[in-house]
């Protein structure tokens, strides 16, 4: 399929091949949008400011006359706002594309799909490695303190920008699925429909107790320097441990014996602190890997971030105020990270203020990382759902 | 064509509901009541169901529906929330049977109940005359793969209604085919008894 702005014939077969294929968005570019230059830089919760602001973002799909087609795809803590399809010369496509394509669960031909990076980030939207007008060098630790709200609120500049009065959904995954509740919680009136996946309206002490244990896992790796240690190196074993931590939040104990059991990298022990068990094998690769694309900041940033979400307490949607948003609620049974109790409580909230909704929890075994696995069942209720949204319009 | 083959206490239920109703469900299976009453009667429905597949059936169709089972699933919800709460074919499968009435009767203005009736005639036969426990057309199962957790007739949800102060607003007997009322503790397979709170 043809993409607006890509030169089909400067690119090799391979490209021309991801470009062929009937379920792909194709080849995709990440745009730029600025706003609250000064002096309207943007006012965060803290009280303190923030400008000017880049937000790199990706849209699929076209938008229909009636503006009424766009969904809002929310990344999670490490995603990004490359969520579908293959920039060039890569690889691997964006880290939703299961479900963002033509015939997909967010099918391109019917919807204009939109995914952003947050504020905060280090992939293109402004966060703590990005530089600071006022000194010319990466903000580092003067780079404010944000919360899942100030990230809604910078995305809806975007959202305006783009034209959008009302969204046909917004929807997102874990810090995703924060976001999709503080979208709820700020802007009702621009949303037709809300699918929060595997979250929670307020984060548990446990969750902060992981949270932190990567906060401090990156501090206390001495390249982290206070946070100053751009153009020296990031922490990399610091923050390699606080992914690997993550890792094992998101898996359980059922996949993790699935997929690991007690196998070897080599058929016998080596009786030394090296890497014997393919368990230890893969949290290495995946902290490795992580350290390559992901900023130490910005971990540090994100995840007080999410600490710092709740929205219990009627400040999810407040008394008296009545809104007709549509809400699909999954969670996944094995997830222990952000348990199902999580997910029920928002549902609990939604029938108090006879909110219509649909609530699934789906049965697998992949724990939290099942909101990026269950492909299949997620597409049959998002499709049916979103189906049922845009006829309502 | 289609609301011929439509289960007759479906049809029953979809008589007595009025158009534009808010309508509960409580044990919605894959929704093809909610969706006869979305469709015929125009209701704003939601639905309450255990099974997982259930669940993508009744998204399929467009329904609204919450994952749970019906003992746990209503203390959020306020007082008269539906005109109509409904009960078909699930009450005999709840866990705490005057639990889950109470709730449904104080959420709902009103409150449907539908259930096999365990004194109809081949029922009383099977276990009289073959001393076996009884399978019929409504109570297909066997005593190994029941889901049905309390077995009861007519006069018992009668006696029940009375003793608990619950006003029997209308009763439908139902024969394989036909609502009927000749003796119906005896010749009805169903029962479809509409019910609210005594002032």
């Amino acid at each position: 399929m043809a993409v607006p702005g890509v030169n089909v014939t400067g690119l090799t077969k391979e490209e021309r091949l991801i470009i062929m294929q009937e379920d792909s968005v194709g080849l995709v570019e990440t745009r730029y949008f600025h706003f609250a230059q000064s002096p309207k830089e943007l006012v965060l919760e803290s009280g303190q400011k923030i400008g000017p602001i880049t937000i790199a973002y990706e849209t699929y799909g076209q938008l229909n006359k009636e503006k009424s087609n766009a969904i809002l795809i929310e990344h999670a803590l490490s995603g990004d706002a490359h969520a579908a399809g293959f920039h060039k010369g890569a690889k691997e496509p964006g880290w939703w594309d299961s479900m963002i394509g033509p015939g997909k669960a967010f099918d391109t031909t019917k919807y204009f799909v939109i995914c952003s990076n947050i504020i905060g980030g280090c992939r293109g939207s402004t966060g703590p490695s990005s530089i600071n007008p006022k000194t010319d060098k990466p903000y580092a630790l003067d780079f404010p303190i944000l919360t899942i709200s100030d990230m809604v609120k910078a995305q809806k500049y975007l959202i305006d920008y783009l034209g959008i009065e009302k969204l046909l959904s917004v929807v997102g995954g874990s810090m995703g699925g924060q976001q999709v509740l503080e979208w709820v919680a700020l802007y009702p009136e621009k949303l037709a429909s809300a699918i929060p996946i595997a979250t929670t309206l307020k984060h548990s002490p446990q969750q902060i107790a992981f949270n932190e244990v990567g906060r401090q896992a990156v501090m206390a790796d001495s390249a982290w320097q206070g946070g100053n240690y751009y153009g020296y190196g990031q922490p990399k074993s610091g923050l390699a441990v606080a992914r690997m931590i993550g890792h094992i939040t998101y898996m359980s104990d059922q996949s993790m014996e699935e997929k690991f059991s007690r196998k070897l990298k080599e058929k016998k022990e080596n009786f030394k602190f090296t890497t014997d068990f393919e368990v230890e094998g893969y949290l290495k690769y995946r902290g490795d890997n992580f350290v390559r694309r992901f900023d130490a900041n910005s971990y540090l940033y994100i995840t007080k971030a999410m600490d710092y979400f709740d929205l219990s307490g009627g400040k999810f949607i407040p008394s008296g105020k009545s809104i007709d948003t549509k809400f699909l609620v999954i969670s996944f049974k094995s997830d222990w990270l952000y348990p199902s109790y999580q997910s029920q409580d928002i549902v609990r909230q939604l029938k108090m203020k006879r909110i219509d909704a649909t609530y699934c929890e789906i049965k697998s075994t992949y724990g939290h990382d099942a909101f990026l696995l269950e492909v299949k069942e997620e597409t049959h209720l998002l499709k049916h759902f979103l189906k049922k949204v845009s006829s309502n319009i | 064509m289609k609301s011929e083959c439509l289960k007759l206490d479906h049809r029953v239920i979809c008589d007595i509901i009025e158009f534009g109703s808010s309508v509960l469900d409580l044990g919605s299976g894959d929704g093809e009541l909610l969706s006869l009453l979305s469709e015929k009667r125009s209701v704003k429905g939601q639905g309450i169901e255990i099974k997982e597949e259930a669940i993508y059936k009744c998204v399929e169709r467009g329904l609204s529906v919450f994952h749970s089972d019906i003992d746990t699933g209503l203390s959020e919800y306020p007082d008269k929330s539906f005109d109509y709460v409904i009960l078909n074919q699930s009450l005999q499968e709840a866990k705490n049977v005057i639990f889950v009435i109470d709730e449904a009767l104080r959420v709902g203005k009103k409150v449907i109940v539908g259930f096999p009736n365990f004194a109809y005639v081949r029922a009383r036969t099977r276990l009289f005359f073959k001393g076996k426990t009884p399978v019929t057309k409504s109570l297909p199962y066997r005593w190994y793969n029941t889901p049905n957790l309390h077995f009861l007739s007519i006069s018992d949800f009668i006696d029940f209604c009375r003793d608990k102060n619950i006003k029997i607003i209308k009763a439908l007997y139902l024969s394989k085919d036909k609502v009927i009322k000749f003796l119906p503790n005896l010749f009805a397979l169903n029962a479809v008894f509409v019910i609210e709170k005594a002032d």
